[in-house]
Order: C-alpha cells, then structure tokens, then sequence
C-alpha cells in the first residue's frame, strides 16, 4: 500500500483571498485507502485545503492531481473529478425542497444519467447503510442534525466516489448526534474509503486515520502517523494545539 | 386571543361623515353644475348585450375589452417571467459583460415614464418583429377560415391579432425589468452551500440553476412575483396607448361614443378593482395554504 500511487496529490500550492494568503507552499498526497484527518486552529486553512481537491476554491499556484487528473481551467475535467469526489459539510447543505430520497437521486439521475428505478434502488440501499432507510420520503428539514447528516454522507455515497472529503461533519450538531455520524464514517472508513476528514474529534481519528495532517497559519506543520502524532508530535505548535483540545 | 371587538367609536361617525359629504359635493357639482345626465341603466348593455335575432347574449365592449385585458395579462406574465429569469440570472452571473448589460436593461427601464417605454418598445420592437414575422397576413388568413372558435377563444378577434401580440410583448419587456429583480433576490437568497452541494456531485452549471436554485428562489419570491402580477394588470392599461383592443382602450370608445364619462369610467375602474383584488385576496389564500418546505 505504501507504495502505490497517490489518488490526491498537492504540489506548492498557494491562494489568496485578496490580500490574504490562505495556503501557503501546501505539499501533500493521499495513497488509495488511506484515510487522513486533518486538524489544526481555527482559520488555518483546513477547509481552504480541502475545498481546493474539488475545486470549491479554485488555487493560485502549484498543481492538484485528484485520480489521474490535473485541476485546471478545464470545468468538464473539474465535473469529473467532482464525481469522484464527495464532499460532506459542517453545515450538512441538503436541499430543502426535495424529500430525502430525491436528495440522493438527483445526482445519480442528472449527473450519472441513471434510471430513475435505479437510482432509488441505490438511494435506498444507501440510507440503509447510514442507518435511516425510513426516512427516506420525509424533507430534510423534519430530520434531526444527526440524521440530516448522514443523509449528506449518503447523498455523497449515492456518485459512488472513490474519495470522501468530510469538513468538520460533526461541528455544527448536538452532542448527543456527534455519535451517530462519526459511527457511520466509522463504517465507510472500514470499507477501504479514501478518506479525507477535517475534524477535532481526536477519538475517531485514533480509531480511524492512518495519517494526521497538522495545519497552522496556512501551512502544513505536521504529517505523521497517529501513534506518534499524539503520543509525541514533533512540533510545538501541534503539542499545545492537542493539549487544547484533549484537555476537554 | 381576544377577538377585536367591533365597536364605533364617535371618530368613526365623523370620518363617515366626511366622507358622505364629500361624495355628495362631487354628485351635486357634476349633476347641478355640469348639469350631467346620468345614465347608469345603459351601462350592462355596455356589458353584455342580448342580440334578438340570434337569441343570445354577446359580450359587449366594456366585457370584450375585460376578457383581453385578462387575455395580455396571462400571456404577458408568462412570458415575463421568462425574460425576468433569464435577467435575473443574468444580474447574479460571474461574468462581468452580462451583468453590466442585464443591469443597464433594468436602470434604462427604470428610469424612463412608462409611457414613453411603451411607445419605443412598440415602434422599434414589436412592430419590427411582426412585419418581419408577417403576422398581418397570416392572422388575416386565420380570420378568413370557417372553424376558427378556438383560435378566437385564445386570441379574441383574430383580425387583431397582431395587436394583440404587440401588446403582449411590450408589457413583458416593460415588466420583465421588475421580474428580473425579484428573481435577482431569489437567485441570491439561496444559500451558497447549495450551489457548493449541487457542484460538489458534478452538477453542471445549468442543472444547479434548475434543479437546486431557481426552484427555492422562485418559491421564496412568490409573494412579490404575485404583486407583480397584480402590477401588470394594472399597467396594462397603458397599452390603450398603441390601441391594444383592452379594458381602458374599450372605455374610451364608449366614452367617444356614447358620452356616459362618469359612468364608463366609474364601471370600469370597478372591473379593474374586482379583478386586481379578486387576484390579491386569491394569492393571499395560496400563500397560506402552500406547503413550507
Ligand atoms: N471566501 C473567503 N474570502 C475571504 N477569506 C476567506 C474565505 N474563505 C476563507 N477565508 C479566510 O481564509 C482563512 C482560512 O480559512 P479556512 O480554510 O476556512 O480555515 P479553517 O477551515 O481551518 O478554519 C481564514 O482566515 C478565513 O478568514
Ligand atoms: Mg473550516
């Protein structure tokens, strides 16, 4: 595994927003499988850094390589890698006019050009594995944060991507819901997902990650493995950003 | 909650008061002074008129002149809004040139009198589009066909029908400035999360807009989108102007005709007032009944 080429690669990537330099000389890949949780302060470029392997943010400088393909000017080589790429958000941004089922179809239907019947089929095996088939004719917004979530997550699952981005997917919940959500990325994770995830939940990215990305002011500080990256990270940045954290 | 109790208080006699006596100076100066005539009985024949020899009823002009004021308003609002969502759009787009154009549109429009729109939209538009098109002829051919009831039932005298099409043009592009606007603020109150989600499954450009935007944003703004219906068939009366056979134009042939000034106008504002207050209190039910999602 280890030696096998990486499915996202980053090279000397800058942006700017404005004045403001967001990412700074960003150098990273992710190999095939791998599953990397990114964490650092706040504002430190965390979602800029993900939303640029889509292409949500669009970079400055330097070159993204996502599954073959380099991101340019090129919008139909951006759409294709989109579909290959899922992304899930803090802020969960299901469509609140379609019921929980059109939600997971519209992609596979309009993007995928599957039959309707099909797509369904493949909605509703989906909900099934994020724990909620029998929500699947309800709106969005008669769900909790938990299950909106994970409707997200299989929304996402619906393209069929061979990489999951998450930003911070259990931000914006109760406390309570946290556990649900991370239970299911548990679940992907073991499927042998390429994962990358932005989160501060130290718990699962000690069960889950193979990697820790540690971000500061824009810059990547820290990449290790986990045993060592909370046991004795190299940086003093990254130690008392843990001690922040874990302290809680 | 406490139901308002509908009491008079001694303001309101006053006000009544008021009011009585200011109607009863208007009556006794246009019927003392103008030594007017009234002739409020003539005017349902103005309405609807029985024909003895066919033993039927026709409508007459003031209704003639009601059904294609409503005939301009349904074809115009549609295509109104058509324009208005492609403006719309249009001001929300990344590209500079498009913006600028879309917006120029909207201030020209909103800075000129109505009425003088309305004469350069006819003289320089759809004058040109119909001579181009032909329409003179080819509605003339209709109107000389045996079976043509269905046509008429669209389009009201086929023989006018390119006065009708002009009308219906100019009032679109006239109030498609005001619907692009309304779309505008739709457009952009959809949350730029959407468009990410919709983007972030590969959707192109013109699936995100039709599938994930303009279905919220249309549905936000369907309040002001029914005021704005309302508007329009108000300002379809200044159509009258490039003798568009509607309500106003028909009331000033029978005025013309008939010198009844009082009374034709007095009805036809009430054919307008029922008409644009039916519409509001209708919308006002929708708008409650709909589903909130
Ligand atoms: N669209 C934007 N316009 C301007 N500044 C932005 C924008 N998005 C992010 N930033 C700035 O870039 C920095 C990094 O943001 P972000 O990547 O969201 O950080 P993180 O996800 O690590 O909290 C922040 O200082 C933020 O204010
Ligand atoms: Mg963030």
């Amino acid at each position: 595994m280890s030696d096998s080429k990486p499915i996202i690669e980053l090279r000397h990537v800058d942006k700017s927003f404005g004045p403001f330099q967001a990412l700074t000389d960003i150098n990273f890949s992710v190999r095939p499988g791998e599953r990397v949780v990114v964490c650092g302060p706040s504002g430190s470029g965390k979602s800029t850094m993900i939303r640029c392997i889509n292409q949500l943010e669009t970079h400055d400088a330097g070159s993204i390589t996502v599954d073959g393909i380099e991101l340019g000017d090129d919008t139909s080589d951006i759409r294709a890698v989109r579909q290959e790429v899922g992304m899930v958000f803090q802020q969960f941004n299901l469509f609140p006019h379609l019921t929980v089922l059109e939600n997971l179809t519209i992609g596979p239907i309009r993007v995928r050009k599957m039959g309707k019947a099909a797509a369904e089929a493949l909605a509703r095996n989906y909900l099934e594995r994020v724990h909620i088939p029998e929500q699947a004719d309800k709106y969005p917004s008669q769900l909790s944060g938990g299950q909106q979530q994970r409707v997200a997550i299989a929304r996402s699952l619906c393209m069929e991507p061979r990489i999951m981005l998450f930003d911070e997917p259990t931000s914006a919940l109760d406390p309570e819901m946290i556990g649900e959500v991370l239970e299911v990325m548990v679940e992907l994770a073991n499927t042998g997902m390429t994962m990358v995830c932005v989160t501060h939940e130290m718990g699962f990215a000690r069960r889950v990650a193979d990697t820790m990305v540690f971000m500061e002011g824009g810059r990547i500080v820290e990449v290790a493995p986990p045993e060592e990256f909370f046991t004795n990270p190299k940086s003093n940045r990254a130690r008392m950003f843990l001690d922040q954290i874990l302290e809680h | 909650m406490r139901q308002k109790r509908f009491k008079l208080h001694w303001l309101d006699y006053v006000i009544a008061a008021v009011v009585i006596a200011f109607a009863a100076v208007i009556w006794f100066r246009i019927s003392g002074a103008l030594n007017y005539k009234w002739q409020w009985d003539r005017i349902p024949n103005y309405i609807l008129r029985w024909d003895a020899d066919d033993g039927r009823w026709y409508a007459n002009l003031l209704l003639q002149g009601l059904i294609n004021t409503i005939r301009i308003a349904l074809y115009s609002s549609v295509l109104a809004l058509v324009l208005g969502t492609v403006l719309g759009i249009a001001r929300t787009a990344n590209n500079l040139a498009i913006r600028m154009l879309a917006r120029t549109y909207l201030e020209v429009l909103r800075n000129i009198p109505p009425v003088v729109v309305v004469f350069i939209f006819f003289f320089f538009l759809s004058e040109q589009l119909i001579s181009a098109l032909n329409m003179e002829s080819w509605a003339r051919g209709i109107a000389r066909q045996d079976d043509i009831a269905v046509w008429e039932f669209f389009f009201g005298d086929m023989r006018r029908f390119p006065s009708l099409i002009s009308g219906v043009i100019v009032l679109a592009l006239f109030e498609s400035a005001f619907v692009g606007e309304i779309v505008r603020a739709g457009i952009q109150s959809v949350g730029r999360g959407q468009r990410e989600a919709a983007r972030s499954i590969g959707m192109t450009w013109v699936d995100e807009m039709r599938f994930i935007v303009l279905p919220q944003a249309l549905r936000r703004v369907l309040p002001p989108m029914s005021n704005q219906f309302i508007s329009l068939v108000k300002d379809s009366s200044i159509i009258s102007l490039i003798s568009v056979q509607e309500l106003t134009y028909k009331t000033v042939e029978l005025v013309a005709s008939t010198r009844m000034i009082f009374e034709a106008w007095i009805t036809t504002a009430c054919l307008y007032f029922i008409l644009c207050f039916g519409l509001s209190l209708l919308f006002r039910r929708l708008e409650t009944s709909a589903p909130k999602h």
